[in-house]
């Protein structure tokens, strides 16, 4: 069925595609080692965001947190601010996103063109700091309604009832999943569902290595960690500089036709470093991973053309 | 010939220690594991190993990877290193998106 009353409700069942000439060729008389994209682009704003922001404000609407006509506060690096812009937008509410300085401009286009406000966090600290501002901003509005994907349980429970069901329905043999952490949603949501339908799966996590300003906190006890995360639901956890991304979402669009976005870079490293392995180790895998949105937000950095540099993302929050 | 080496980076926020050195070196022969390199250092640039550890444990807003990959899950202190081998030092902050 295609046909569906409203754009949110054409939510989720995003295809998962097989990549058959980036898995790697397995040694003579051993099985399959085989990648598998769901592509997340193909959601109502074109990311996996959309699947977080709508459980969100489905919940808040539900247990009455949310009014009509009310502001919605998010600390965002674009995707989740993007995704909750077009719902706000649609049901009547008003959003102000914190979004950190250092982002691509089409984030900022895009959100202004829903009609969100956006308050920019310093550059230094990057995802830190726009969850620093939009606490004390929580805490200074109290009228205002902060959603908060990073401590939010509808957020895991978005991926834990859709993307989870979703890739063992498509693949039941899936060995491994790998997807971006940022606020680990993704990963403890689909990861414990797919957990629990294969005890034996194997749940990788690829964080983004960024630019040394991202990390330039002003003492170590600004770091964070989301509330949302349970290190026991992961097992393998890389980290993947910008070099690594960028080389991968450029394979994945010059070999399979994909165009990603920088963020699904890391991901597929991670991904085809674990296929490797399997190869190496003579056993058969599928391997899942999230195409986290399309790479049309991020084509004003430059990267995907012959002469794209990874280096023009060493200041930028580019995941 | 100069000994076998783990190479380590350091982020910003601890090279006050590192007198301000970005990457600095290990012997290999004295950190056959996470525990060990920390020890190592700390005898070369004192304080650090404080700044890494709480209670024995890795601190919570300290993330440590060798070769890529986060030490949490290759056995934290205990995850073993050989001559090569890469060391990344970050603070958590908040991914993307």
């Amino acid at each position: 069925m295609t046909r569906y009353e409203s754009l949110e409700a054409s939510l989720g069942h995003t295809p998962l595609i097989g990549l058959p000439k980036l898995s790697p060729k397995s040694l003579p008389g051993k099985p399959a080692v085989r990648l598998w994209a769901k592509l997340e682009d193909r959601n109502p704003t074109g990311s996996i965001k959309d699947r977080t922001a709508i459980a969100m404000i489905d919940d808040a609407e539900k247990t009455g947190k949310l009014k009509p006509g009310a502001t919605i506060l998010e600390p965002t690096s674009g995707n989740t601010g993007i995704s909750l812009a077009m719902v706000a937008k649609v049901r009547g509410y008003n959003l102000i996103c914190v979004m950190p300085e250092n982002t691509s401009i089409e984030r900022t286009q895009i959100l202004e063109m829903w009609g969100a406000k956006i308050i920019y966090s310093p550059a230094a600290g990057g995802s830190n700091e726009a969850v620093r501002v939009a606490k004390e901003l929580a805490a200074e509005n109290p009228d205002w309604v902060f959603l908060y994907q990073y401590g939010n349980p509808a957020n895991t429970l978005a991926h834990y009832t859709t993307t989870g069901p979703e890739i063992f329905e498509d693949l039941p043999t899936v060995t491994h999943f790998v997807a971006g952490l940022g606020t680990t949603g993704t990963l403890m949501g689909a990861g414990k569902f797919l957990r629990e339908k294969n005890p034996n799966i194997a749940i990788i996590a690829a964080e983004p290595r960024y630019g040394e300003v991202v990390y330039g906190l002003r003492n170590l006890d600004a770091g964070f960690v989301p509330e949302l995360y349970d290190a026991s639901v992961i097992t393998r956890r890389f980290s993947v500089g910008a070099e690594d991304s960028v080389r991968r979402v450029k394979e994945l669009l010059e070999v399979e036709g994909i165009f990603a976005g920088i963020s699904t870079g890391a991901i597929l490293h991670a991904a085809l470093g674990v296929a490797k392995e399997c190869v190496e180790a003579g056993v058969g895998a599928d391997i899942a991973f999230i195409v986290c949105d399309g790479g049309w937000k991020y084509l004003s950095t430059g990267v995907y053309g012959k002469e794209g540099d990874p280096e023009v993302l060493d200041g930028q929050l580019w995941a | 010939m100069s000994a076998p080496t783990i190479e380590v980076r350091i982020p910003t926020i601890l090279r006050p220690f590192t007198n301000g050195e970005k990457v600095v070196s290990a012997d290999a022969a004295d950190a056959a594991d996470l525990a060990q390199l920390i020890s190592a250092l700390d005898a070369k640039f004192t304080g650090l190993g404080e700044r890494l550890l709480e209670n024995g444990e890795l601190r919570r807003f300290i993330n440590i990877y060798i070769n890529d990959e986060d030490v949490r899950f290759m056995g934290s202190l205990s995850a073993s290193l050989k001559a090569g081998d890469s060391v990344t030092i970050l603070p958590a902050v908040a991914g993307g998106c």
